[in-house]
């Protein structure tokens, strides 16, 4: 048996695992909320800001420049994909919609992987966070500390948002129901930008976190991330922000547990999605989801 | 650009293969509406069982083939029965659960060779099998149809609950037409490794999956000539682009999404190809 503080160590590496996941989440969940269409490319936005951040601090720029940098070229991102690639579909047949969304994902994939050659590059280290630490008898680095709690902040900012703002209220109207709301006098297509806004600027603070804590990028790092925080989108009930947190925890934790067992440790991938079938047959709208009631 | 028969019939050959699967993806998405991101999981079954089947049994191709075929069904099956019941999106997302299941599975059973793949399978499959194999297959899709099956699984596509009503279960039809399409990746699968040597979880990645279906939509829903030339145009973009050297791939994710922009509703959009629709088309037009 092994003692306590090791159990600590990997309490706290799941943690601050499920808080990158949550941060990726949110962005899943919110645009379902809206456009009911699951935004398959944005785990490749979570990847590319890995790569402005690199390009950007190599190219000599100072760190307290380029962070601010990154965030603000992911958001641009993330709105121009919206703007070219889904608001033309928006009165198609939804499954197209889904399907321009893979090919965005398939477009950053392979553009990346045609600009970087498809090699591994390393990550930046920001001075503090990677610096080490020790607490409660465990090493780890600032950054195993910081996530968790910048995640919480950035959700309570979120959930603020949402419940006290126009923009939020006009949020939760269109995602009741688009069309009335529309009637409404809501401005959809300013909702909708708010929307990629807020999950591609979530996406890149996940990804200065990821990145710094796995110091590596590649072209396809996007993918598994990515499809694990839309698992946790489903776990926690897609649409519901606080469900998709604490799905996220709920996987990093279990993820992280699997993983310290050399048993079971390949299949720690494998868990995720068994977990995603299980929660589909036990509870179909997911934890906090909604129940969608028929109209006939 | 060199264009001997050779190559074409290489790009065919792998985009007859690719037919199989996605004319059953295209019973269960265009004409029963139930959207799937997991038949490449479906495929890789078929695959593996039909290379099982030859190596280590030393059964002959056909039969392996149809071994294949059925194993794949009956996992589809028991997938069917847990996920059938979910609404909408829900079972789109439990195929796509399903279909990285099997691929990371694959990936760490070491009897299969693990992730660095099975090489070294007889090389059974060639163009005019998958001639044949695809002219049968669809016959076959095409005679379930126009059967009152089919006209059922239209029903349970166009509206579920007026289904319902005058009689129609829709977990039967939905179940039928699950275990074709399964059946046919299955098939699918087999071909694709006697085709290549080689099988590797990889090949059945997610990516793998959302092709099958974007061919689908692509060729348009409701329409098996629709989704017999997505396949063909498909399978062959990426070989057409290759002048684009370097920029093949990037070139065609936009692609994917021109595509959709240009024609959401796909290329056939819900119509077939036939000689009676020519005729129709070259008839002089009417005097009233």
């Amino acid at each position: 048996m092994q003692n306590l503080s090791y159990y600590l160590q990997l309490l706290l590496s799941g943690v601050t695992v499920g808080s990158l996941y949550a941060l990726i989440a949110i962005g899943y969940t919110m645009v379902y909320g809206i456009l009911r269409l699951i935004n398959f490319a944005h785990g490749d936005i979570f990847m590319m800001a890995g790569f402005f951040m690199i390009y950007i601090v190599s190219s000599g720029i100072p760190m307290y420049i380029s962070i601010p940098l990154v965030l603000i070229l992911t958001v641009v991102l993330g709105v121009v994909i919206e703007r070219v690639a889904y608001k033309p579909l928006r009165n198609a047949p939804r499954m197209s919609i889904m399907i321009s969304a893979i090919g965005v994902s398939y477009l950053l994939q392979n553009f990346a992987t045609y600009f970087t050659g498809g090699l591994a590059k390393p990550y930046p280290t920001i001075p503090f966070i990677s610096n080490g630490i020790t607490v409660f008898g465990v090493s780890t680095k600032v950054i195993t500390i910081i996530t968790p709690i910048l995640t919480i902040l950035l959700v309570i900012a979120l959930v603020i948002l949402i419940k006290r703002t126009k923009i939020g209220m006009g949020m939760r109207a269109v995602s009741k129901d688009f069309e009335t709301s529309q009637l409404m006098g809501i401005k959809i297509n300013s909702v909708i930008s708010m929307t990629f806004i807020i999950g591609s600027f979530l996406a890149a603070v996940g990804s200065i976190l990821y990145f710094s804590y796995y110091e590596q990028v590649t072209p396809t790092i996007g993918a598994m991330p990515g499809l694990k925080a839309f698992v946790a989108a489903v776990f926690g009930g897609i649409g519901s922000i606080p469900g998709a947190v604490i799905g996220a925890y709920i996987i990093g934790v279990c993820e992280t547990f699997i993983k310290s067992n050399s048993d079971y440790s390949i299949f720690s991938n494998a868990f995720t999605f068994a977990l995603l079938i299980i929660i589909l047959v036990l509870k179909p709208n997911g934890l906090f989801g909604e129940k969608l009631s028929e109209k006939v | 650009m060199d264009l001997s028969w050779y190559y074409l019939k290489g790009i065919l050959t792998l985009a007859g293969i690719y037919m199989l699967p996605v004319l059953g993806l295209s019973l269960l998405t265009g004409f029963t509406g139930l959207f799937s991101f997991g038949h490449a999981g479906f495929m890789a079954i078929g695959g593996y069982t039909t290379a099982v089947m030859m190596t280590k049994l030393k059964i002959p191709f056909i039969p392996s083939l149809l071994i294949g075929g059925f194993t794949a069904s009956f996992v589809s099956y028991l997938i069917g029965k847990l996920t059938l019941k979910l609404k909408g999106d829900y079972f789109c997302i439990a195929t796509l659960g399903f279909g990285e299941a099997i691929r990371l599975i694959l990936e760490n059973v070491q009897y299969f060779g693990g992730a660095r793949g099975w090489p070294g399978l007889p090389l059974k499959t060639n163009f005019i099998t998958v001639v044949v194999i695809d002219i049968i297959a669809i016959l076959i899709i095409r005679n379930v149809i126009y059967s009152r099956h089919g006209r059922n699984m239209i029903a349970v596509r166009e509206e579920e609950l007026a289904s319902q009503v005058v009689g129609i279960s829709l977990f039967k039809y939905k179940m039928t037409s699950l275990m074709i399409s399964a059946f046919y990746a299955g098939v699918g699968g087999g071909l694709l490794g006697t085709y290549l040597g080689f099988l590797q979880p990889k090949i059945f990645s997610l990516v793998r999956s959302t092709e099958l279906t974007i061919i689908v939509i692509f060729g348009g829903l409701g329409s098996i000539t629709g989704s017999v030339a997505g396949a063909i145009v498909l399978v062959a973009l990426p070989e057409i682009l290759r002048s684009f050297a370097n920029w093949r791939l990037v070139v065609y994710g936009a692609a994917v999404v021109f595509i959709m922009i240009a024609r959401p509703e796909g290329l056939m959009g819900g119509k077939e190809l036939s000689f009676s629709a020519i005729k129709n088309l070259l008839r002089k037009p009417s005097k009233n």
